[in-house]
């Protein structure tokens, strides 16, 4: 008992602590959250996103696509000529900017949310099969990975989006596809350096077989780094969807997204620059939510990382 | 050191084979390319004659070869818009860019390494916070629309800056700012995060207890294994710039590859597409060597090591 003692102290510092119960860890985290303040803006403004993508059609006023050409350009409310009742003013076709940048949360959340997720699945899987096995299979992996990595991303991007044509499927695949290297990248060099750890070493010797090995040693100890890269990943893959559709490469045109209302707005930049502001604007929010919670949570899952913060 | 340099060499040459199969395959991943690069009100007539004029027709490992043996000679055919060769009509495009990418690459620098090794020795500073504050700016802000929002403010407003175009020394400014911005803020989280970690090495702990001058622990000790990782990153940053000007180019009629790039989109010109996508990672791919080969230069246990 009072050995345990002495343990649980000595590592108090530690989250990943397998004597912890899950709720311990949680308030840990809590408190670590609290602690570190931008990690609260940061999530913060990531569920405001949350919530106006999930409720938007409970939140936006008006039907994003309902055109009003009589109360065109209107700038927003606090300005001269604006009204509460477009509380972002509206675009050159009369449609309430407000609604369209609650709806536009939608796209650019699910492009990230699913680019993410297949990229994140896809990379797991060829960097657990690359770190695990090793050898030759290892190095082929890595140097197709390498070749993908170090092409010029955003180049290869617009061309393939160019050739496929413009679809909300179509931007999901080519994040998906394009950004697993990445995580594959990471994966492998977490199971390396795991494979070489005494932890595995001793499991292996302990007669443990390898899907014990892979599911109860590997993976969760995975799924703190996976989850950091998969936040700025999400953030980045925002980004680049509005620019695709800021060149007219990204969703079609009649659905509302930050990249098209860019697109649009940049037409009218100088007599109503408000219609590309607002996107802009929600573009930023989203990225910068993102970043500082991607920060936040590279210091909670990982305490090697801890001590070059402060 | 050869053996190591000799080996990157083929790795790169390789590498860009991989590119020309991948944009190969590419413009033929719809089924047929001709209707993909034929305007949409086209006849179904001239788009057979464009078919059999492109050898569209011929096997598909035919046409590949006919790709490779141009390509090894920089032959990527005419481009469908202008009528010329593609190839020179890019590497005329080459210095733009360069000139775009190295000069928001020095202000990257300029800025973000001072303000980096500031915040790294003086952890919680005001400086310090400054450059953080910075650093999460670069990275949140959209640099597409921040160059909308300077063009609207420095050109159209004040007039301090021509909001397009490649005319005067002044041109070069506000593009080169919008892209440097998101590099300059890798650059001083990378470089604060270096200097504290290695602040925190045995061997600077050492030093201090020598007694040696804080300034020489400073230069000699510190700031020569921050250079390690900073070169790495500045090169492969310079490649990202070079190949992720495009909405800059875009907005700012800049007229590099990327403005090009868009264009030839634009116009459903795929062999010019093509020649630019293999150019731009032909100078990546080498931009990434050269990294390589500095970094083995300047740490010796890249060279020694593996």
């Amino acid at each position: 008992m009072e050995n345990k003692d002495i343990t649980t102290q000595r590592t108090s510092d530690s989250l990943l602590d397998v004597e912890r119960t899950f709720k311990e860890r949680l308030a840990y985290a809590g408190r670590f959250l609290w602690r570190d303040r931008s990690g609260v803006i940061g999530l913060v403004l990531f569920l405001i996103v949350v919530i106006a993508a999930v409720f938007a059609p409970q939140i936006s006023p008006y039907d994003p696509l309902e055109q009003n050409l009589r109360d065109n350009k209107m700038p927003p409310a606090w300005s001269d000529g604006g009204s509460g009742d477009h509380p972002f003013g509206t675009d050159n076709l009369g449609r309430d900017s407000f609604s369209r940048i609650v709806y536009g949360a939608r796209v650019s959340l699910t492009v990230g949310f699913f680019g993410v997720l297949i990229a994140g699945s896809l990379g797991l899987v060829i960097g657990a099969i690359a770190g695990y096995m090793g050898g030759r299979v290892d190095t082929a992996i890595m140097s197709i990975i390498n070749l993908i990595l170090s092409l010029p991303y955003l180049l290869f991007v617009v061309f393939i989006a160019s050739v496929l044509g413009r679809s909300l499927l179509n931007v999901i695949l080519i994040f998906g596809i394009t950004d697993a290297p990445i995580f594959a990248r990471v994966t492998r060099g977490e199971v390396l350096r795991m494979r070489e750890s005494g932890y595995v070493e001793s499991a292996i010797s302990a007669g443990a077989r390898w899907p014990r090995i892979i599911f109860d040693h590997i993976l969760p100890n995975l799924i703190g780094p996976l989850i950091t890269l998969a936040t700025f990943e999400m953030s980045a893959m925002i980004f680049y969807e509005a620019g695709l559709g800021f060149l007219g490469l990204s969703v079609p045109p009649t659905i509302p997204s930050w990249g098209n209302m860019l697109a649009a707005g940049r037409k009218y930049l100088q007599a109503y620059p408000w219609i590309a502001a607002f996107p802009g604007l929600a573009i930023m929010f989203t990225s910068l939510g993102m970043n500082l919670l991607g920060d936040w949570l590279r210091d909670v899952l990982d305490p090697r990382l801890r001590r070059s913060r402060k | 050191m050869q053996r190591y340099f000799i080996s990157r060499l083929v790795q790169s040459v390789l590498l860009l084979f991989g590119v020309l199969l991948l944009v190969f395959i590419m413009v033929r991943v719809t089924g047929d390319p001709a209707t993909l690069m034929m305007p949409r009100e086209a006849s179904p007539e001239d788009v057979e004659a464009f078919r059999e004029k492109m050898g569209f027709n011929d096997p598909t490992l035919v046409q590949f070869g006919r790709f490779i043996s141009g390509a090894i000679t920089g032959d990527f055919g005419n481009s469908l818009h202008f009528k010329t060769p593609a190839m020179p009509m890019v590497v005329g495009r080459l210095p733009a860019t360069v000139q775009l990418a190295l000069t928001g690459l020095v202000f990257a620098v300029v800025v973000g390494i001072p303000l980096g090794l500031v915040g790294g020795f003086n952890p919680g500073s005001v400086i310090d916070n400054i450059g953080r504050f910075l650093a999460l700016l670069g990275q949140s802000v959209p640099n597409f629309w921040l160059a909308l929002i300077m063009i609207l403010y420095f050109a159209v407003r004040l007039q301090w800056f021509p909001s397009f175009g490649r005319d005067e020394w002044k041109s070069v400014i506000m593009p080169a700012f919008v892209l440097g911005l998101p590099v300059m803020g890798q650059i001083v989280r990378l470089t604060r995060s270096a200097v504290l970690e290695i602040r925190g090495e045995d061997f600077i702990r050492t030093a201090h207890s020598k007694g040696l001058m804080l300034r020489t622990i400073y230069t000699k000790h510190v700031l020569r294994n921050v250079a390690i990782p900073l070169v790495s990153v500045i090169g492969v940053q310079f490649g990202y710039m070079l190949g992720g000007s495009i909405y800059i180019e875009f907005i700012f009629s800049w007229p590099g590859m990327g403005q090009l790039l868009q264009q030839s989109i634009g116009w459903r010109d795929f062999p010019l597409v093509q020649a630019l996508a293999v150019f731009t990672s032909a100078v990546v791919l080498g931009l990434n060597l050269l990294t390589d080969m500095a970094y083995a230069i300047i740490d010796p246990r890249i060279r020694y090591g593996k």
